[in-house]
């Protein structure tokens, strides 16, 4: 395989994780500030139902708005999902596996029983848009400057998230609530005020990838459209270790993974197809429980220090110290 | 006290119904009719009621297991790939020795086999929540990921139907090899007995043995429970290995009485249903009948939905989700109104 | 700035934490705030940091009656608090915990920071990596960085709780040398201690907390006699034990150290005996705890060797020592020793040594309902021990020890008892004295040391005394050890 082969290859993993990108800042905002979101799943599938749902029906006034309004309603839907979960978890103190849980399976079965005339039917989605210029780059235009709008986008909440948590102020005190809420209220954060609002802005993000699945990646709408990239979702904020930039990239290798497996059911004929299909969830998860059991450690334990050091680094962090604990002030 | 947080229950079932009232009024459909239609579906016909049945069992199964996991403070998400572990495994079985031994003992020995396979996912969970310090939801949903994998993997590949592979499954088994019906319905006498064994069992030892009481006391405080000499770990693994071979069993039976195969996604989202049941039923293991009835007949009932109605049979999880979620947050509201904020002493002063 | 306290009160439940306290500090001056443990220091400097809202009095700033409800209230007032545990982020470098919470343009300018942090390193000669991880850092560096911080947020008043538990002498004189090139800035710096040392060398006026009252202020200099009488009273109680002690060794410890995260603990050797009873004495954190932990077999020693009764126990594990009669009692009684949710049936069953799979219900009722008449117990077999009252939780922990009891093992036995079960717990205990049982407990109630010990250790810094039979104490001694003294009146013992 050369160059000429792999490159569309990683230009479709790369666009073809964009919804997860987004799925996965938002869950990663939230877990910094101490929250778990469980209901991803259930977001999810309801951000792209209400999308395509409000977008099809706006059809007739423009691709444009009804494109945007669509993206609007996932947001609000994914924001209100998330507002339950705070209001259950940091108000009323509730397990915030067991309030997220419940979203996922109510958000999942709402969508299918809100969204059954519009499965299968064509709607907007969102046009193709090469950026002039870049997209001329040898190599790197292919790869990354030959899609849409929203792949464009997300490259910028990637950036935007870095940013906002490692060079603001205010997402400097994000990692601290999440850390060590008592000490970021001995510095004057209400830090049940800051989680609710974190905990919603990351929802509006879930609520935007399954809008961006349904209007884009995986346009249209079916029954559990979206079905697994959730619970997906979860997993590669563990594996990203909490950081935006090894979050993103972990979507993308979630991403290429899916299409080796659309590849290589081409070429290994004797494997059945479906199994391809899931291949990547399970190859995902596999590399995320190998990576973040107790077991490596003691693995890397064993490499000189230096290599250790830096190997350490790479696939391992540590959580959010106060995430899923409920947080009482004295 | 305790009539407090029955005021606050019910009025939280109240406003449960008032949502999914207004959910049903959203598409466009009468309540009244789609809770004919529902009632229809369940109990109208003597196959349907048998349906029901057919459905309780496994959801009983599921549930009764979670009650164990429950109370070890234990969120054992990889129900589903218990399930269907077990039903590989029970598969296996009947494969290997369909051909050497009599049915009966084939039967028995695939449900023995599915608890096995259950008890070895589940005790995988574990291991990786206990060695490995890996939150039992992730390891869990890990492996829920790999069972079904590994069902699709043996349907489409070793396991394939002569001629075409497809999702509908294995071969089917021929019928020495189901389990007894009541007449010619879909509900197995065997397959339920089995359920509310299993229901009875968790009842005694939840209530009646040390085991059980070891284990509330897991899951209430590990640290306090290690003081006063319990085996923490030993009780954990426990659970889960416990909660895995009920849902094995649970798996089994889909293979044995339900589908006659092995399928994908064998569990139908059964064991996340049990999820369900077991939070709606807290401590109350008793309401564990009830509510699993109540569950069964929602899924059933709601297939009706399609045909009558034109809505979608998904209705049965938006009942379901929204009452859990209601007293979930009811709990919450009656628990913030009854602690008025105190600083425990011991926090010096 | 003068900071003046009026009349604070505060209630903990039926615990008076601070009746009626009064602290003026004025700009300038280094104020000490001396007393011991549970004698109400840290909840008045809550009050001032915002911590704690007060029931009632008045918190006067250069005069002006203010309301300091939250920390950030504190801070817009300008007063700082050092926490005795560091409230700081250890996943976070140093740089960044300097920066965390300050005010400022929306884009961190980490070079200005940087520049702000060396200089008042530079100022105060604070040795700090500022790329480091704050976890990296001991604690007295993570004291540094926090007064470093609370400057640069330019706080006039700072309070400094307990801050020279668990740093290094060195580490101490770079503090004790900062605080006074502070005050004569003109900054107020109120100083909780309960270290007559420190106070003595640093403060120039001290105002001294005993059971939540203030029982005098002094000038510094001030002989130490002086304020020994205030912290802990003329008078000490009069030994109550009756003569328990037999002749046989019970519990033998050998070269015995603790490590921690915190502190080392540095034991030697001891000997108890049977039917003795042994005080361990000192501030909250001295070792006590790790000593008791270890001889219940709950917290392993890096070194050395423990037997009881003869048998060697070192390496077994902890069910081992609940089969060899040794029981422990935490102070967290609800943490660590009973379990929320289960009722004292529940734990009696637990206990119950089961050669049968089901629970004889029957049969624990019947030990149940005796066990609570026995230990008088306010409560039904079927109450959950969390609606139990303080005294009636430890009156169940206490029914639910083993028999025989070779060895016992508690943390504060009658903190927030009231009187009538202070006396019972210890009849019941010294009853079990009686048939043998050997008793080790700390306690931050000297009262309650000097009543019911044969003998005591007072434990400082993590080192502890040789025992001393309570008849050779004198409230005098036992103070000047408590504040750190160990070395003044006696030979530490065995440092290895």
């Amino acid at each position: 395989m050369d160059i000429a082969q792999i490159t569309p290859i990683l230009a479709t993993a790369i666009a073809t994780s964009t919804p997860l990108v987004f799925a996965c800042l938002g869950e990663t905002i939230a877990e910094r500030a101490g929250v778990i979101n469980l209901s991803a799943e259930g977001t999810i599938l309801l951000g792209a139902m209400t999308s395509f749902a409000i977008a099809k029906t706006l059809e007739g006034s423009g691709t444009v708005p009804s494109l945007l309004a669509g993206f609007a309603g996932a947001a609000v839907v994914g924001a209100a999902i998330a507002l339950i979960v705070a209001l259950g978890t940091l108000t009323l103190k509730q397990s915030q596996v067991a309030i997220g849980f419940v979203l996922a399976l109510l958000g999942a079965s709402l969508s299918s029983f809100l969204g059954n005339s519009f499965v299968r039917i064509p709607g907007p989605t969102v046009p193709s848009f090469k950026i002039p210029g870049l997209q001329n780059l040898p190599l790197l235009g292919n790869l990354l400057f030959q899609s849409d709008l929203l792949v464009y986008l997300s490259y910028a909440a990637i950036a935007l998230v870095w940013v906002y948590f490692y060079r603001t102020r205010a997402g400097l005190m994000l990692r601290a609530i999440g850390e060590q809420p008592n000490a970021a209220f001995a510095r004057g954060t209400n830090v049940v005020k800051m989680r609710y609002i974190y905990t919603l802005i990351g929802g509006a993000m879930m609520g935007i990838a399954g809008a961006a699945f349904s209007l884009d990646f995986k346009a249209g709408w079916s029954h559990m459209h979206t079905a697994g990239y959730g619970w997906i979702a979860l997993a590669i904020v563990i594996f990203g270790g909490w950081n935006p930039l090894r979050v993103a990239l972990s979507c993308y290798l979630f991403g290429i993974l899916q299409s080796l497996a659309s590849v290589a059911q081409s070429s290994i004929p004797a494997i059945p197809s479906q199994v391809f299909n899931v291949a990547p969830f399970m190859l995902m998860i596999l590399l995320l429980v190998l990576t973040s059991s107790e077991w490596v450690e003691r693995v890397l334990k064993l490499l000189p220090s230096p290599l250790d050091r830096t190997a350490s680094e790479l696939i391992r962090s540590a959580p959010p110290a106060a995430l899923g604990k409920v947080f009482e002030q004295d | 006290m305790t009539k407090r947080i029955f005021y606050y229950q019910l009025a939280s079932i109240a406003l449960a119904i008032v949502f999914i009232t207004a959910i049903i009024l959203v598409v466009g459909a009468s309540p009244p009719s789609v809770i004919t239609a529902m009632w229809s579906g369940a109990f109208g016909t003597v196959g349907q009621f048998a349906r029901v049945i057919a459905t309780l069992a496994p959801l009983l199964l599921c549930a009764s297991g979670l009650l164990f996991t429950f109370t070890a403070g234990l969120y054992n998400l990889g129900i589903e790939g218990q399930i269907a572990f077990g039903a590989i495994v029970s598969t296996l079985a009947i494969r290997l020795t369909q051909d050497s031994l009599p049915p009966a003992l084939v039967i028995v020995l695939a449900i023995l086999m599915g608890g096995v396979g259950g008890t070895l996912w589940g005790l995988l969970a574990g291991v990786l929540n206990v060695y490995g310090r890996i939150n039992e939801i992730f390891s869990g949903l890990g492996l829920n990921f790999v069972a079904d994998g590994l069902a699709l993997y043996l349907i489409f590949g070793p396991w394939k139907r002569e001629g075409v592979a497809s999702m509908s499954g294995t071969e089917q088994f021929p019928e020495s090899l189901w389990l007894p019906t009541f007449g010619n319905t879909d509900a197995s006498p065997i397959a339920l007995l089995i359920a509310i064994a299993a229901v009875a069992i968790t009842l005694i030892i939840l209530r009646g043995t040390y085991f059980g009481l070891r284990l509330r006391a897991v899951g209430q405080n590990l640290r306090a429970s290690y003081v006063l000499g319990i085996p923490s770990i030993r009780q954990l693994l426990s659970a889960f290995a416990i909660c895995g071979g009920f849902a094995g069993i649970a798996g089994a039976l889909q293979v044995l009485a339900v589908f006659h195969r092995l399928i994908p996604n064998i569990s139908s989202g059964l064991g996340y249903l049990a999820l369900l049941v077991a939070m709606l039923v807290g401590l109350n293991a008793w309401f564990i009948l009830p509510v699993a009835f109540f569950f069964s007949a929602l899924n059933i009932g709601s297939l009706q939905l399609p045909l009558d109605l034109d809505l979608e049979s998904s209705l049965a999880g938006v009942i379901q989700g929204t009452l859990v979620l209601f007293v979930l947050l009811a709990r919450g509201v009656s628990e913030s109104l009854r602690k008025p904020s105190t600083t425990p002493l011991h926090k010096g002063y | 700035m003068k900071v003046e306290l009026k009349d604070i009160s505060k209630r903990f439940g039926n615990v008076h934490a601070n009746d009626r306290v009064s602290l003026t500090v004025e700009a300038g001056t280094i104020h000490g705030l001396l007393g011991e443990n549970g004698a109400g220091k840290s909840t008045l400097v809550k009050v001032l940091s915002g911590f704690i809202s007060r029931d009632s009095g008045a918190v006067l700033l250069d005069g002006k009656s203010v309301e300091i409800k939250t920390p950030a209230d504190a801070i817009a007032r300008k007063i700082g608090m050092l926490h005795q545990d560091p409230l700081d982020f250890p996943p976070l470098s140093v740089l960044d915990n300097f920066i965390v919470g300050k005010t400022g343009t929306g884009l961190i300018d980490r070079q200005r920071s940087l520049r702000q942090l060396q200089q008042l390193s530079t100022h105060f000669n604070f040795n700090l990596n500022h790329y480091e991880t704050v976890a990296n850092l001991t604690v007295g560096e993570r004291q540094q960085l926090e007064i470093l911080r609370l400057l640069s947020l330019g706080v006039s008043t700072l309070i400094l709780d307990e801050p020279t538990t668990g740093i290094s002498a060195s580490q101490k004189t770079a503090l004790f040398k900062a605080m006074k090139q502070l005050a004569s800035e003109g900054k107020s710096i109120i100083f909780v201690s309960h270290k007559l040392e420190d106070v003595e060398e640093l403060c120039d006026r001290v105002t001294v907390l005993r059971h939540g009252k203030v029982r005098g202020r002094a000038e510094i200099p001030c002989p130490d006699a002086v304020l020994i009488d205030l912290m802990f009273g003329r008078e000490l109680a009069p030994p109550l034990k009756p003569q328990t002690r037999q002749s046989e060794p019970a519990l033998q410890l050998e070269k015995i150290r603790v490590d921690t995260d915190r502190l080392t603990l540095r034991l030697g050797d001891l000997t108890a005996y049977k039917g003795e009873v042994i005080g361990l004495a000192g501030l909250e954190g001295s070792g006590q705890q790790q000593l008791l932990l270890m001889c219940a077999g709950l917290l392993r020693a890096s070194t050395g060797q423990i037997r009881v009764n003869g048998v060697e126990m070192t390496h077994e594990s902890y069910s081992k020592y609940l089969d060899r009669g040794i029981g422990y009692l935490p102070a967290d009684r609800l943490k660590d020793g009973l379990v929320s949710g289960l009722s004292i049936q529940d734990h009696v069953a637990l206990r119950t040594p089961s050669r049968s799979l089901f629970v004889d219900w029957k049969e624990t009722l019947k030990q149940t309902v005796q066990a609570i008449a026995t230990f008088n117990i306010r409560g039904k077999p079927n109450t959950l021990v969390e609606r139990l009252s303080g005294g009636n939780q430890q009156r169940t922990q206490l029914a639910l020890l083993p028999v025989p009891l070779n060895l016992l093992l508690m943390e504060h036995p009658t903190r927030g008892l009231d009187i009538e079960s202070v006396l019972w717990v210890w009849q019941q205990l010294i009853a079990r004295c009686q048939t043998g049982t050997t008793i080790l407990f700390m306690s931050s109630d000297l009262d309650e040391i000097m009543r019911y010990s044969d003998r005591v250790i007072v434990f400082s810094g993590g080192q502890a005394s040789h025992p001393i039979a309570v008849s050779d104490l004198t409230a005098d001694r036992l103070g000047q050890m408590i504040g750190g003294r160990l070395s003044d009146t006696l030979e530490p013992s065995v440092i290895s």
